[in-house]
């Protein structure tokens, strides 16, 4: 007979690395999803024991204590307590604990044991607190909690076999009835109670390292240092956005040939025709002109991931929290507004870690114009075609400098309408708390890193098989019928139903110099950005033939202007859009006011910002 | 020992300058001028390790009004505005 799925839940502070503990024991098996009703991420894999359970393992968002001051504390608080909807009370509650830093982990673990759920401490990063000098008499901290104590090296092969057969112990006892939730909100003496509490036992059964991490120490003299450490942020940026345009590039090429060479396949085999151009024009050379940014998207991810487990992040926001206060904004937006270069979706729904409503909705609001990944295939696409490969001052690649100044635009604008939101909306505004932990800088694990890169390129791949190859072959019908009558002399697109809609909207768009190839191009962008590039690529394959899908960046320069071009890339930057982004706003500030508001000021913005490019650059003679 | 009286002089943390170290004397949430109620500010403050007699150190500071600060608070390292340090008193 198969025993049941067991029901773990892993619980504690943030920067506990329950999350590498989490991918340790799953591995790949994991699926991400939102909880029910709210938009905060919940992850859960699955792993089976050495006895051969199988189990089910949830990631909750990480905590100080069970009180949920913010929506994503109250999905733990929830979870725990089985109030959540829809879920299953967890069989065992791991709690969680930095060995180096337990404190505030026991203190949690105390508060925790009122809920009643059976419960465990499982101390990770072990291997780090030994180094510094840690000791812990495992069985006397067990027996002064009342609860299952073990020690784990989440990052280590073999690091969680402790863990693993205390899950098959606990399965294996005959299930007590699970004791009484006694646990409600604790007043500040009570809190105070606890951490003395914690720290009684803390003292009796742990011996803590005499001096804090040096290496931490070092690096912080220098990172948080209030003039050289804003030197070295503005210098990881920079270097991260030269590597999204260099480095990618090669690779970008091979994918790039593959699919043409799969497309001249296509073309060589099969008789021309519908099915040809169907699978050439609208599948082939639709699908996989998106695909080809996957290089890009890899390596902004890789950055992110990379300085938010090496626990630059938090440094990142102790850096900007007075400076994006003087534009109305809160220390804590910065990760979500980083999060937001490889896609504003993440970047919103990571804004739930700023407890103020007014904080977390301006930063919801200038979050879509942080530069997000999608827009990169639109800007590489018209830098490449448009702006000469020079180096400039010696180092500097120009079509980089063009990228980073977008980049920079972007920004700029962001503080600009977030320093206005403040202006006419909140004139009373207040600053609320920042208050983070800092946490010990760790080496960055490869094979947390890994996963992570794996989860989001999975999710832009789907993407590309969905929602982009749908849009994709709605452009290849809308381009290619009605065919043209019999005898035609103009291209056939120009008899298509995308000309009709083209042309109509085309007015609208003179003055900001889009012709009607553009506006086309233009409207399945709302369900993707990154569509435009493929719907260009579609629009002009049709009109011109095999030689335009080829070269779809040289075709450009025959058909635009430079001020066309700059024109569009700087409509890019405000680009209101990306049907998602606009759901994700919706749902999270649960109105659609700040949906149409969002919509409206970055469609404002991009239109004037275009009108003005376009007119300046047709001054200079760019025309 | 809570017979003697204090040899150092009490101050808020918030006024503490960077190199300042110290030991928590009690915590005043009433006192710091921050947009939470004072339950709440309290509460937070626990939670993240300010409680009485724990030692602190001030590690950091930010360019604009040396504001925020990092705050070794025991074995933990932590980022507060002085505004709500205010509510720490330390001696």
């Amino acid at each position: 007979m198969e025993a049941p799925l067991m029901h773990l839940a892993l619980v504690g502070t943030p920067n506990s690395g329950k999350t590498s503990l989490f991918n340790a024991l799953t591995g790949s098996r994991q699926k991400v999803a939102n909880y029910p009703g709210v938009t905060v991420e919940r992850k859960e894999g699955f792993f089976v024991t050495p006895a051969g359970r199988q189990v089910s393992l949830v990631d909750l968002p990480g905590t100080y204590s069970l009180r949920g001051r913010s929506p994503d504390e109250e999905i733990t608080r929830d979870f725990v307590l089985g109030k959540a909807k829809g879920e299953i009370l967890p069989d065992l509650v791991l709690c969680v604990a930095d060995s180096t830093n337990l404190r505030l982990t026991i203190r949690l673990l105390l508060e925790l044991k009122a809920t009643g759920r059976p419960l465990a401490l499982v101390l990770n990063m072990f291997d780090i607190a030994k180094r510094r000098g840690v000791t812990v008499d495992v069985p006397k901290l067990s027996a002064a909690l009342g609860v299952p104590v073990v020690t784990s090296i989440a990052v280590r092969k073999g690091g969680t076999a402790e863990l693993l057969s205390l899950t098959d112990e606990i399965a294996a006892q005959v299930q007590a009835a699970p004791g009484q939730n006694l646990w409600r909100p604790l007043s500040a003496s009570e809190l105070r109670a606890t951490q003395r509490e914690a720290d009684r036992i803390i003292a009796s059964s742990v011996s803590l390292p005499k001096r804090p991490d040096t290496w931490t120490a070092r690096i912080d003299s220098l990172v948080l240092h209030p003039v050289a450490g804003l030197v070295i942020l503005l210098a990881i940026l920079f270097v991260m956005f030269q590597a999204v345009f260099a480095w990618a590039q090669p690779l970008m090429e091979l994918l790039s040939s593959g699919f043409d060479t799969a497309g001249q396949f296509v073309h060589d085999t099969l008789p021309s025709g519908l099915l040809q151009s169907f699978l050439q024009n609208g599948v082939i050379s639709g699908v996989g002109s998106v695909i080809v940014f996957l290089p890009q998207i890899i390596i902004i991810f890789l950055f992110i991931l990379l300085l938010e487990d090496f626990g630059y992040m938090a440094r990142a926001a102790f850096l900007m929290d007075r400076i994006m206060g003087g534009a109305g904004l809160h220390g804590r937006a910065f990760i979500p507004l980083l999060s937001s270069f490889a896609c504003a979706i993440p970047g919103i729904m990571a804004t739930r870690v700023i407890d103020n409503r007014r904080d977390r909705l301006t930063t919801i609001l200038i979050a879509p114009l942080m530069t997000c990944s999608a827009r990169i295939p639109v800007y590489t696409l018209i830098i490449s075609a448009f702006i000469p490969p020079r180096d400039i001052w010696g180092w500097v690649n120009l079509q980089g400098l063009v990228m980073f100044g977008l980049y920079a635009t972007g920004i700029t604008s962001a503080l600009g309408m977030s320093f206005l939101v403040k202006f006419l909306m909140w004139r009373d505004y207040q600053p609320a708390p920042f208050m983070l932990e800092l946490p010990d800088y760790k080496m960055p694990r490869l094979r947390s890193i890994a996963i992570g890169i794996y989860t989001r390129a999975k999710m832009f791949l789907q993407r590309a098989g969905t929602t982009i190859f749908a849009m994709m072959v709605l452009i290849w019908f809308l381009a290619s019928f009605p065919q043209p009558p019999a005898g035609a002399e103009e291209p056939a697109i120009n008899y298509s139903l995308a000309a009709v809609i083209g042309k109509a909207i085309a007015p609208l768009l003179a003055p900001v110099g889009f012709n009607w190839q553009i506006a086309v191009a233009l409207i399945p962008g709302m369900a993707a950005r990154e569509v435009a590039v493929a719907a260009l690529g579609t629009v002009y394959a049709i009109e011109g033939g095999k030689e335009a899908a080829e070269q779809i960046g040289q075709v450009l320069t025959t058909k635009w202007s430079l001020a066309t071009a700059l024109s569009l890339l700087v409509w890019y930057i405000f680009a209101p859009q990306c049907a998602s982004t606009l759901a994700v706003i919706r749902r999270e500030t649960g109105s659609w006011k700040w949906m149409a508001l969002t919509f409206a000021y970055m469609l404002a913005l991009a239109y004037a910002a275009s009108f003005a490019t376009y007119n300046i650059a047709l001054a200079l003679g760019a025309g | 020992m809570t017979d003697l009286p204090d040899l150092r002089q009490q101050l808020p943390l918030g006024l503490a300058p960077r190199g300042y170290s110290g030991t928590i004397h009690r915590l005043a949430a009433g006192q710091a001028q921050s947009t939470l109620p004072s339950d709440e500010l309290e509460s937070r403050l626990i939670e993240l390790g300010f409680v009485e007699g724990a030692r602190v150190e001030i590690l950091h500071e930010g360019i604009v009004a040396r504001d925020p600060i990092a705050v070794r608070v025991d074995n933990v390292t932590v980022a507060i505005r002085r505004r709500e340090a205010m509510a720490i008193i330390v001696a």
